[in-house]
């Protein structure tokens, strides 16, 4: 992990490919979370608020061990706590750590209007820029996963960078070192799928769990965040993840086969106007002579 | 001299007789509400495509034109409603519009000899406020769940996404409007860009192209006639 991790390949708003893109062989960074030895003790969320210095969100009691409802412009890192009953009439406390999941596909840059405002780095970070932020919100339609947040103050969008900032001096990210059951890990993609599958056949193998499997979804791309989940068959249980989450069809719809066809409609008019003046000119009034005597 | 052909022109035209088309309020409301648009739809086409960003920077760079832009349509909206008020009876289509409409063809040809007489507005005029009317009506609707998407709840997301689509698409209509409008009131029908301006036309004109407007004008008595 270098500075180089940052080369940038994907720009959101932007008019032309980003420069530099597919240059150099970039190994792809994950933060893997293994929602079976997660206890809940949300020293990932302070970690990250300290780390990225963001001030007190205001929380709320719904009757669990929830700090609030959903993650904030100032709270990027939020533990998901869910009652869910077993078959055999007990009861499982499902505990995700949520954030930004660093789609390979980005719906929030794909909707992005504003140049640079949204970057993928060769490592698989997803990045705000709010220097380059208009603050239309755009991204937050564009999520799947419910995770960019305004700030009414500073009119920007903000979430989690995957501590871009630590990762590009080697450093893992800030709720990874504050994690004290292991159930945190960064590493490499791949490295960390590899790691992902171990576990997962471990609690098939002598846990019971035999619907355990890895979390990646491909409708978007997979994702920089991997989870393992006792049951891979519902991810909904944990606190909403979706099951099968990709770039909403609204957005897809509206960044492709509209804007093509909005623009040959907003041409074809500029056209078909200058077209007509070309071919029959302008409509003219033919003067009559003083009809004074016509007046009343 | 006389009965030669020749573009509009007001310096030129050597009937004395004016007639009021527009009251200096509507021309101020109208140019309200064009001012407004050519803002609304100078930002809107900048966070339409990255190729026209830069206009966002014409006016002060993308936070600026995304702080002002539902503003602006508001503003503009605003005078698209003042119009609706004012002009809603001189908005409905006629017996003698789709008469006219029969030949739009010859309308598209400037063979306007051919065509039969008609009010104030011609069908093409009412069809055009209809678009920006009920255009406004989508536009507004649409433009506040996007002003404050991150108060709608993820539950109603699919608003979030209905919310983007009709703005487009109500956006794509107004601007068909709007290309037509403009290049009608310019380049193709002489006389009408100054008639917006200093809101007087000659006899000539309103013979030509509002027969029955003329008419109905001169029968209150004075070529000075404010139409309301």
């Amino acid at each position: 992990m270098s500075q180089a991790t940052l080369r940038i390949v994907k720009i959101s708003g932007h008019a032309g490919p980003a420069p530099g893109e597919g240059m150099q062989r970039q190994e792809k960074v994950a933060k893997l979370v293994d929602t079976t030895t997660c206890i809940g003790c949300k020293a990932c969320e302070i970690a990250c608020q300290e780390w990225n210095d963001l001030p007190f969100a205001i929380t709320s009691f719904d009757n669990t061990y929830q700090t609030m409802p959903h993650t904030e412009w100032n709270f990027w890192n939020l533990i998901k706590f869910n009652e869910q009953p077993k078959a055999d009439g007990g009861m499982m406390w499902l505990m995700r750590k949520d954030q930004c999941m660093h789609c390979a596909e980005p719906g929030c840059l794909a909707a992005c209007p504003a140049d640079s405002a949204i970057v993928q780095y060769a490592n698989g970070i997803v990045d705000f820029q709010q220097d380059h932020c208009t603050g239309c919100g755009y991204c937050i339609t564009g999520c799947p996963f419910d995770i960019p947040k305004f700030n009414p103050a500073t009119k920007k969008v903000y979430k989690c960078t995957l501590c871009s900032d630590r990762v590009t001096q080697g450093l893992e990210p800030a709720c990874i070192k504050a994690c004290p059951t292991g159930c945190l890990h960064f590493g490499t993609k791949d490295d960390m799928k590899d790691l992902a599958e171990k576990r997962v056949t471990q609690l098939r193998d002598h846990y019971g769990f035999e619907k355990a499997g890895v979390y990646d979804p491909a409708g978007v791309g997979g994702t920089g965040v991997i989870y393992v989940l006792h049951d891979a068959t519902n991810p909904e249980a944990y606190g909403g993840l979706p099951s099968n989450p990709s770039i909403p069809w609204a957005v897809k719809l509206w960044k492709t086969p509209l804007k093509i066809l909005g623009n040959l409609a907003m041409l074809g008019g500029l056209i078909g106007v200058t077209l007509h003046y070309l071919r029959f000119g302008p409509k003219v009034v033919k003067a009559t002579p003083h009809k004074r005597e016509e007046r009343p | 001299m006389s009965s030669q052909v020749l573009p509009y022109d007001p310096a030129r035209d050597d009937s004395t007789e004016r007639i009021m088309r527009y009251t200096l309020v509507e021309r101020v409301i109208h140019w309200v509400a064009g001012l407004a648009y050519i803002y609304v739809l100078g930002t809107g086409l900048a966070f339409w495509s990255p190729y026209l960003f830069w206009i966002a920077d014409l006016v002060g760079g993308g936070p600026t034109a995304r702080f002002w832009h539902p503003w602006f349509g508001l503003l503009w909206f605003a005078a698209v409603l003042w119009m609706y008020v004012a002009w809603r009876p001189d908005m409905r289509t006629t017996p003698a519009d789709r008469a006219w409409a029969k030949h739009i063809g010859d309308y598209i040809r400037n063979e306007d000899e051919n065509l039969p007489p008609i009010g104030r507005f011609n069908i093409g005029q009412k069809q055009f406020f209809w678009v920006m009317f009920y255009g406004g009506i989508a536009l507004v609707l649409s433009g506040v769940a996007l002003w404050f998407v991150n108060d709608i709840p993820w539950g109603w997301r699919w608003l979030r996404y209905t919310a983007v689509l009709v703005h487009v698409v109500a956006a794509l209509f107004t601007i068909g409007g709007f290309i037509l409008h403009v290049y009608m009131g310019t380049a193709m029908v002489r006389g009408g860009f100054t008639s917006i301006i200093r809101g007087e036309v000659s006899g000539d004109w309103a013979r030509m192209h509002h027969r029955l407007w003329y008419e109905q004008v001169r029968g209150k008595g004075s070529s000075k006639n404010e139409v309301a």
